[in-house]
């Protein structure tokens, strides 16, 4: 059984994915969705912000997206299960 | 479909996906609505012609990533496509174009698409890079599993359009005879649709484990301390260029005004009507075109960063900031385009999802020092500010970039306070993708200077010559020459004089506020009149010595110190009423700004006048 939590608690350079979305408002599904989120994909942090480790960089097939961790908070993934290289 | 219209094509993608260097690629640049620079704020409109010498008309619709249309930006494009824009016909077929790199992330987007139940083609831009990434696309099978047309493309080398040219060429045909396919409509869920385009994409792409070329230069773009060192040396490079590299054009054009003016008024008898186009309209001109090389530069860099895929890793450092004063990175695109001028800033705001973030974003855009101060702060710092250097800067570019500064510090204060009170609400969000790193196309960069370059000019013909016209009149009126004092100008100055004078103003200062309503600029124009109507050969090079001898250090300052604010531009008011729909928020933007600018100034003038400067 992998571990599962959201992309707010991934930390960064460790693969995870997607199994769905909790998000506050159907809007914000919709945008998750749009921009390319789907459950299924394989995500990662690749970079994390100055301040307050915010927004975060994830890394979603050949692109990167930003957020905050707020937002991140309301995908939920789980860990693959591979050593950390 | 009458022969007579010609046929339009509306170009439709994601944000950064090349749609518009493959726009002006198509169409060299011959655009019908202007753009700004940035993201295309409203859309642009352009012919291209066939092999067969048809001419279509291409759209050129800001990005979007679904059919919802979340911002204002966004539900331009989608009412487009539906035809429901004002005065403005559907188009006869879309191209879907995508960024190739991104395919596996964006496929959902082009199946969506086919709901619009246009003719429908798809554009795999930028397959060169996406190559180099790793990713192999197998053209032949995804067109089968589309079901529409698929063509690869480099839209910025016209080899690379090649296939696309000879697509458009038989799509066209096929639209004109009624024999081209109308997509399969595809299910509507989100859900559903993104499980689809992840089996298509499974079947049709390849896509080896390497890291990109972008994520390669993240990695230093967007380290926390290389990047945000890398982003502020950007931006002082690019203020220090604004002031030095312009010199010499500069001179060259200061030069040509003035040899101009002495040759039209050695053709002409003295009088009223050689002191209205010598002392009037070349003078008040050439004051503010003098400035076009700055102008130039600074859209130069705010287009290079943009082309290159900098502003949304800009956007992503300066986040964290923005959010302190409950503001998004998003903002920052907006806020650096009002850099250049406060009305493409105010527009490209539409791109923020929130209408609270927009109005905000809105309200504080102003306070970015906008091209039109930069003739102000250049003749103030020329004039009063020694050209030494400190260390290995120019001292006038270092007061220059602390004007800027006082600027950015000023909106976030202000941004901080709007948040708490008149526009409070709704949760901070941010979602930004970030796109490929390129090379942008030296033609599609030229041609949006180009278009910068146009506007400006446009603006000193229908703007500042009728002002500087009027400034002549009212300045030369009703005693035809004689000291300002007695003129209309003087009198006007006069009555706003009092109200003026605690915070340092002369009369010829607060003459030249009047004017500069009409344009930040043309507060040059009007001093420059105002200091020079008995001399009607006189031209920008002796408006900076008038003023050093008229003027005291304090007070100079102060002036400048309101120029931060500079809460006069009727031009920003108008685009104001027109973004917010409504009266309040212009006014209420005036009035802050009003009572910003008038107390520090005061302030300035006061502690400098304590210290003795």
């Amino acid at each position: 059984m992998n571990e599962k939590t959201t992309l707010a608690a991934l930390p960064k350079s460790v693969r995870a994915r997607i199994i769905g979305f909790s998000a506050d408002t159907e809007d914000q599904e919709t945008r998750f969705r749009e921009i390319g989120f789907a459950e299924g994909d394989i995500i990662e942090i690749l970079h994390v912000g100055v301040f307050g480790k915010s927004p975060i960089n994830v890394k979603l097939h050949g692109t990167s997206i930003a957020m905050r961790p707020r937002q991140a908070a309301m995908i939920n993934i789980e860990l693959l299960n591979e050593s950390v290289s | 479909m009458s022969s007579a219209e010609p046929m339009r094509i509306a170009l439709l993608g994601a944000p950064n996906c090349g749609k518009t260097s493959l726009f002006n690629a198509l169409t060299g640049g011959r655009a019908k609505v202007a753009n700004y620079p940035g993201a295309t704020v409203e859309y642009q409109k352009g012919m291209y012609a066939t092999s067969d010498g048809r001419q279509l008309e291409l759209l050129d619709l800001p990005g979007v990533y679904g059919d919802c249309g979340h911002s204002a930006d966004e539900r331009v494009t989608i009412d487009a496509i539906h035809g429901r824009l004002e005065g403005e016909k559907a188009p006869d077929g879309i191209a879907v174009v995508l960024d190739a790199a991104h395919i596996k992330t964006h496929l959902h987007n082009v199946l969506q698409a086919k709901n619009y139940g246009l003719p429908m083609i798809v554009v795999l831009n930028m397959m060169d890079m996406a190559a180099r990434d790793g990713v192999e696309i197998d053209l032949v099978a995804l067109e089968e599993e589309i079901g529409v047309p698929v063509v690869s493309s480099v839209a910025v080398r016209s080899a690379g359009r090649a296939a696309l040219v000879e697509l458009l060429d038989s799509w066209t045909t096929q639209i004109v005879d009624g024999k081209a396919v109308t997509p399969t409509r595809e299910n509507r869920d989100l859900k559903i649709l993104q499980q689809h385009a992840r089996a298509i994409t499974s079947r049709t792409i390849q896509a080896t484990q390497v890291q990109s070329r972008s994520a390669r230069i993240d990695n230093i773009i967007l380290h926390p301390v290389l990047g945000v060192l890398i982003l502020i040396s950007i931006l002082f490079v690019m203020f220090q260029a604004v002031y030095a590299w312009a010199g010499p054009a500069m001179d060259v054009i200061s030069g040509g005004t003035d040899a101009f003016g002495a040759l039209v008024g050695s053709h002409m008898s003295d009088g009223w009507f050689k002191s209205l186009i010598v002392g009037g309209a070349i003078t008040g001109v050439g004051a503010v075109i003098v400035f076009l090389p700055q102008i130039l530069i600074l859209f130069a860099f705010i287009l290079a960063l943009e082309a290159s895929g900098y502003m949304a890793r800009a956007a992503f450092l300066v986040d964290s900031l923005m959010a302190k004063v409950g503001l998004n990175g998003r903002a920052f695109i907006p806020l650096l385009s009002s850099f250049a001028c406060a009305i493409p800033g105010i527009m490209a705001a539409r791109t923020i999802e929130s209408e609270k973030d927009r109005l905000t974003t809105i309200l504080i855009a102003p306070l970015m020092t906008c091209s039109a101060r930069l003739p102000v702060y250049l003749i103030i710092i020329g004039a009063f500010i020694p050209a030494k250097n400190i260390g290995m800067f120019n001292q006038q570019g270092l007061v220059m970039f602390g004007l800027y500064m006082a600027g950015i510090v000023f909106a976030l204060i202000a941004a901080f306070f709007l948040k708490k009170t008149v526009t409070s609400g709704e949760k901070p969000s941010l979602l930004l993708e970030m796109p490929s790193y390129k090379i942008p196309s030296f033609k599609s960069y030229l041609i949006g200077l180009w278009q910068r370059a146009m506007i400006f000019v446009n603006r000193a013909g229908r703007i500042i010559l009728p002002a500087s016209i009027v400034i002549w009149f009212l300045s030369y009126f009703p005693n035809k020459g004689g000291p300002i004092r007695e003129s209309f100008a003087g009198m006007l100055g006069r009555v706003l004089e009092p109200v003026l004078a605690p915070i340092g103003f002369n009369l010829e200062m607060s003459i030249a506020l009047i004017p500069a309503m009409a344009a930040r600029e043309v507060a040059v124009s009007a001093l420059s009149i105002v200091y020079n109507v008995d001399d009607e050969d006189g031209a920008g090079g002796i408006l900076e010595g008038a003023l050093a001898a008229d003027w005291t250090m304090p007070m100079a300052l102060a002036f400048l110190a309101w120029f931060v604010f500079a809460p006069q531009c009727l031009s920003t008011f108008a685009v104001t009423r027109r973004e917010t729909n409504s009266w309040k928020w212009p006014f209420f933007m005036f009035g802050y700004l009003f009572v910003m600018a008038y107390v520090a100034a005061g302030l300035t003038f006061w502690v400098a006048t304590w210290a003795g400067l």
